[in-house]
Order: structure tokens, then C-alpha cells, then sequence
């Protein structure tokens, strides 16, 4: 491979595909949506071009904001749940026998082949009143009441109360776990899958436990990729729409249907654009401070 | 290669050059008018009957591309940068209105369309489109409130889902911002379309007090909520809810005393359109009285078109579900275009959804 300095030839109609594709179908649209989000709204919704900013005095109402902070934290709730199942399960591939990798990476990767639509559909057929986790649980009670009064016991038991699992934010939650978690395992098990293993003999024969070799030494250096997997995972989680709007109740608004919903129902497409570059430059903001604060720490971020 | 440069480029070649080509272009352009072989249709889902595209092809030859879309903003984003092609669509009421204000459909030349006649005269002067200029009427409904006999008894009024918290946790509303705040608008006693904040704003917080009640405001799942037991009551379509009423006797649907909002749906040939032959052949075909009627039977939604109505299954006619009484339409309103006010609803239904 040679230095791009060398060859810049090569290198300029190596990089000309994607840079294209990057400006044409990310940095154009991107553009287009911030001149819009300085439009007016024409009466049958149309888009009138103008420069002034009451959209962006809409967008920071405090009703916005307080569905940006429950996204953010749907978000995290999310993110959380996920690294907690997720880097066990990444550890666990990276850690198997060599044969078995693939077929579990397979098993990972094997829902994104399905509809996205589909696999919400199956969790609204599995957490419904009526739906196959509570068809399980009423089987365990029934079985376990039926035991009792085998047994002799009075009935402790009482009446089975399905439980109210869809139509609110648990069941979001859980939707999106299910729907990120490949994006959290693979960075995760690229980096755990690189690292150099002797460095977790060194640490057992030293004489740390397991437990402390997972804290100390295995999660920090497998850093970068967790970084990576939550941070896909918790922006991903902020801006969905789908999850919300199907598996969501009274009480699961986010900020990814309300911006939808203005480009749908409401035709006040500069009042989205706005909205959405409110959350672009939130996100900015985060990663600039995140990048102050890496530069003066000077760690390995 | 260089015999070429040797080609004698005259005046009279040029000219001879010029007019075979204009020639040619003027042929087969009419080529392409004489016989359109294709057309395009734009239309919602489960919204056509089982034959009428096959026998519409046998008919007359023309080959059918049909697209769906699940929602009426949907499509008309779709248009906003044009037509992107297609010759038939179907828009309900309020997005005739605007269509016809953004200047987006044809005006329909009736000469073209004989079976025009059957249409029924109590449909052919709806305020979205005086004189039923831009559209040819296909079908009506309503919103009403689909129930479970056996564990709520009798319904009658509006006030079971907006105002009482008798069936807390057991009820569910559409999510459709228009119609939702519509139907509280006129329980409220206001007009379904007003543009006035305070009305608006009673609708707003009727509507965050009887949220506490609901399980949610759902798309379009309402009906299967309410067969398979998450739910009570339901604020839906009433094509969805007669869908479910077949599979379950206990399940039934009534249009409230305080009256509902209608919608009427129909075709329209957008501007641009690039087979227009073929879409007024199709509009005359599907208002033709065999297939309108092989289209109601299938959809179960009520016909506009009087002709068709005597080969409609009579117990859909005297289903109250789909052909509501007289009394029962005079007190219900068809949604209109706002225009300027759609924000304040939109600022409404968030905080709605929000709080």
C-alpha cells in the first residue's frame, strides 16, 4: 500500500465514489432541510423560502424540550439495558472456540434479514394482554395453582393478572434493545476480538480474580469499541419513530414521531427541519464537549 | 474518417435532416396518445375490489400498475415536487380541497366519463369541490365506536370515550390528529373544521383528561386490539370494525348521537398526468354500476353511486354500520382544509401526545 502522498492520483479516484455519494445523497439533502428550516408554512403546506427563525422559536418550546429529555432518556434506558445484555454476549463470541464464531455471529446478525416492520409486529403479538408471554405465565400460574390444591394448600395464588406490557415505554424499551442490540455486539466483539489475550493471562496469573480482570483490565481495553456500540445504539435509539409509534402508549412520544409527524399529517416541513437540526446541533454539542474533555484527560478516548 | 469531413454539409441536407426528424417525432408521438397501454393508480390498501383491475385490463387492453399509500399526507408529499407519474389517485374530502387550491388535479371533462350518471345527486355538490369538478365520488364512512357488547352493555354518545373513566384502561382511540380532534370538536358542540384557538384548545384538554383513560392512540390496529381482548372500546373506521364484527359476534359498532366525521373519498386525475385517456377509462369503469358494486361488496364501505347500489348485498344496505341513517348524517360534518390553522392543531395534538 502505498502513502496517499505518493499517488494522489490514485487515491483522488479511489475516494471520488463515496465522497460523492456522501455529498450528493447526505451533505445536499442535509443542506436543503437547513435552508428549509428557515421557510414558512403556505396555507395547503407548502413551502414558502424565507429567512426568519420562528421556527426555531417553536422548536425550543418547553414542550419540545421535554420530549427531546424523555427521548434522551428512553435513549438511555435503552443503551444501558442493551450493554448489559450485549457485552456478555459479545464477550462470549469472542471468546468461543473458533469453530463456533461464525454460526453465533450468524445468530446475531440473522434479524436484520428480516422487516423491521415484521419483528415489531412479532413483539406486539408476544407482549399483549393476550399474547404469548402471557399465555406462558397464565400456564406457570395455572400449573403452580394446580400444585397447591394438590398438595393441600389453600389457595394463595388468586386470580392471574395479565400483565400490562405493551402500549407503554416498557414495552418501547424492550422493542428497542431487541432492534440495536447487533449494533452494540459487533463493535464491541471487532475490538474484544483483537485483543491481544495475553494481556487477561497476565492479569490472572498476577493473581486478580475474574471478576476484577473483567473490570480493570478486559473492559478498558476493549474501550473504544464499547464506546462506539453504545453510542450507535443510544443515537439510533434517540431518533426512532417506528418502535414508539407501534408498540408505544399514552405516555411513549418521542421526539422521532413528532418530527415525523410534521413531514405527514401536519405538511409543516420547515417546523421539522427545524426540529431536526435542534437535535444536529444538540448532538454537536455533546460530542465537542466530549471531545474537550478527551483532549484535556489526553487518555485513550 | 475522413470521409466524413469530405460529407457535403448543405442547406438542403440540414433541411431534409430537420424535417425527417420532426416527422418522426410528431409519428410517434401520436403513436403514444392513440392507445395508452399502461396506467398508474395510486390508492390506499384493501381499497378496490377483487376483480376490478383484471377486468378492467380485459376490457380495454390497458395494462395496470397499482401503488399503494397508507396515508393521504403520503401521497401528497409525494406530488409536492411534481407528479411523479401517476394517472389515478384516490384523496379523501379535505385533500381534494387542497389539491384543487395548490392547483395539482385535472378538471374533469364529464363527456368522458359516461357512467357519470350514476352517481348519486346527494354527492355531487360537496363543499370541497363544488359541482364535482376535480373528482368523481367513490366511497364514504365514517368514525364511530366499535365495542364489546357483553362487557360494556349499550353505547350511545361520545361521552364514554371523552368523558367518563368507567372503562379506565380498556378503551383506545385512533391516532389521526384531524378526525380524533374532529370527533371532540363536535361532541363539544363546535364546528369539526373551526380555526378558533379557544375551541381548539377546549378540544385539547378534553382530550389530555380522557387520555388518562386510554390504553393509546393507535394507527390503525385498533380493530385487532379490540378482537383480541387488550381492549373494550375503540375510536375507529368503520370498514375496520365491520371487518372484525365477521369474525366475532360479540363485537359491534355505532355511530354516537352526537354525530360523527365523514369522510368521502375519490377519483382524481392529478396534473401531469401521463396516460389521461386511460384514467378517464379507468374512472369510467369503476363508476360503471357491476364493478362499483363488485367493489362494494368486497370493501364493505357505502357506495356514492346510486346505479350500483341495486347489486349490493342487502344486508350491507341495511347495515346502519355502513349506510348510516339519514339523522344520523344530517348532525355529522366531512372534514375541510384549514389552511393557516393546521399548526394550532398540530400544536395541540403534541401536547396532547405529550403530556
Amino acid at each position: 500500500m502505498q502513502s496517499w502522498r505518493k499517488n494522489k492520483l490514485v487515491f483522488a479516484v479511489l475516494a471520488l465514489p463515496p465522497t460523492a455519494w456522501l455529498v450528493i445523497f447526505f451533505t445536499l439533502p442535509l443542506i436543503i432541510m437547513w435552508v428549509y428550516s428557515f421557510a414558512e408554512r403556505g396555507p395547503q403546506g407548502q413551502i414558502v423560502l424565507a429567512l426568519n427563525f420562528a421556527n426555531y422559536v417553536r422548536a425550543i418550546e418547553w414542550i419540545h424540550l421535554g420530549i427531546i429529555w424523555k427521548s434522551v432518556w428512553i435513549a438511555a434506558i435503552t443503551t444501558v439495558i442493551t450493554f448489559a445484555v450485549g457485552f456478555p454476549l459479545a464477550m462470549g463470541i469472542a471468546f468461543a472456540p473458533a469453530r463456533w464464531k461464525n454460526l453465533l455471529l450468524l445468530l446475531v446478525i440473522l434479524p436484520f434479514w428480516t422487516n423491521l416492520l415484521i419483528r415489531t409486529y412479532a413483539w406486539i403479538a408476544v407482549l399483549r394482554t393476550r399474547g404469548f408471554l402471557n399465555f406462558g405465565l397464565e400456564w406457570v400460574h395455572e400449573k403452580f395453582s394446580m400444585l397447591l390444591a394438590f398438595i393441600g394448600l389453600p389457595d394463595m395464588m388468586g386470580e392471574f393478572q395479565a400483565l400490562e406490557l405493551l402500549y407503554n415505554q416498557k414495552a418501547v424499551v424492550i422493542g428497542l434493545v431487541y432492534v440495536y442490540l447487533p449494533f452494540l455486539v459487533l463493535p464491541i466483539y471487532a475490538t474484544l476480538e483483537k485483543l491481544d489475550k495475553s494481556y487477561l493471562e497476565v492479569s490472572l496469573d498476577l493473581g486478580a480474580g475474574h471478576v476484577r480482570t473483567l473490570f480493570s483490565v478486559t473492559m478498558p481495553l476493549a474501550l473504544p469499541g464499547i464506546v462506539s456500540g453504545c453510542l450507535l445504539a443510544f443515537i439510533l435509539s434517540m431518533g426512532t419513530f417506528l418502535t414508539p409509534t407501534l408498540l408505544g402508549g399514552t405516555d411513549s412520544e418521542m421526539i422521532g414521531t413528532l418530527i415525523a409527524r410534521q413531514f405527514s399529517s401536519s405538511r409543516d416541513w420547515p417546523f421539522g427541519s427545524a426540529l431536526s437540526f435542534l437535535l444536529l446541533y444538540l448532538t454537536f454539542i455533546m460530542l465537542w464537549v466530549r471531545a474537550s474533555l478527551a483532549g484535556r484527560k489526553g487518555g485513550p478516548i | 474518417m475522413s470521409n466524413f469531413f469530405n460529407f457535403p454539409f448543405t442547406r438542403r441536407r440540414f433541411l431534409q435532416g430537420t424535417g425527417a426528424a420532426v416527422a418522426a417525432v410528431s409519428f410517434s408521438g401520436a403513436n403514444s396518445f392513440a392507445a395508452d397501454k399502461k396506467i398508474n393508480v395510486y390508492n390506499w390498501d384493501t381499497y378496490i375490489g377483487e376483480t376490478t383491475l383484471s377486468s378492467f385490463s380485459e376490457k380495454t387492453g390497458i395494462e395496470v400498475q397499482y401503488d399503494l399509500y397508507a396515508n393521504l399526507e403520503e401521497m401528497f408529499a409525494k406530488f409536492q415536487a411534481g407528479n411523479p407519474g401517476y394517472d389515478i389517485i384516490f384523496p379523501s374530502d379535505y385533500m381534494i380541497e387542497t389539491m384543487i387550491a395548490a392547483d395539482m388535479l385535472v378538471e374533469l371533462d364529464r363527456s368522458r366519463i359516461p357512467n357519470f350518471n350514476n352517481v348519486d345527486e346527494a354527492f355531487l355538490n360537496p363543499s370541497f369541490d363544488p359541482g364535482c369538478k376535480y373528482n368523481a365520488p367513490y366511497f364514504w364512512g365514517s368514525v364511530g365506536i366499535g365495542y364489546r357488547k357483553s362487557k360494556v352493555g349499550d353505547v350511545d354518545s361520545w361521552g364514554v370515550l371523552f368523558d367518563s373513566d368507567k372503562y379506565s384502561g380498556r378503551m383506545a382511540m385512533l391516532a389521526d390528529m384531524r378526525f380524533v380532534m374532529g370527533v371532540a370538536l363536535l361532541y363539544l358542540g363546535y364546528a369539526a373544521n373551526t380555526t378558533k384557538q379557544d375551541e381548539i384548545n377546549a378540544a385539547r384538554d378534553l382530550l389530555i383528561e380522557a387520555k388518562k383513560h386510554l390504553k393509546g392512540f393507535v394507527p390503525d390496529s385498533g380493530q385487532d386490539m379490540l378482537i383480541s381482548g387488550d381492549i373494550d372500546l375503540v375510536m375507529e373506521w368503520n370498514g375496520d370494525i365491520l371487518k372484525v364484527m365477521e369474525e366475532d359476534d360479540d363485537l359491534t359498532y355505532v355511530i354516537p348521537k352526537e354525530g360523527t366525521v365523514i369522510w368521502i373519498d375519490g377519483l382524481s386525475i392529478p396534473k401531469g398526468a401521463p396516460h389521461i385517456d386511460a384514467a378517464y377509462k379507468f374512472i369510467d369503469h369503476v363508476l360503471d354500476a357491476t364493478v362499483n358494486a363488485e367493489m362494494a361488496n368486497t370493501v364493505r364501505y357505502a357506495t356514492t353511486n346510486k346505479a350500483a347500489r341495486e347489486h349490493v348485498a342487502q344486508s350491507d344496505l341495511d347495515n346502519p354500520a355502513i349506510y348510516a341513517p339519514d339523522e344520523v348524517v344530517n348532525k355529522s360534518q366531512a372534514l375541510a382544509d384549514v389552511g393557516d390553522a393546521l399548526p394550532l392543531y398540530d400544536a395541540a395534538w403534541t401536547k396532547i401526545q405529550a403530556s
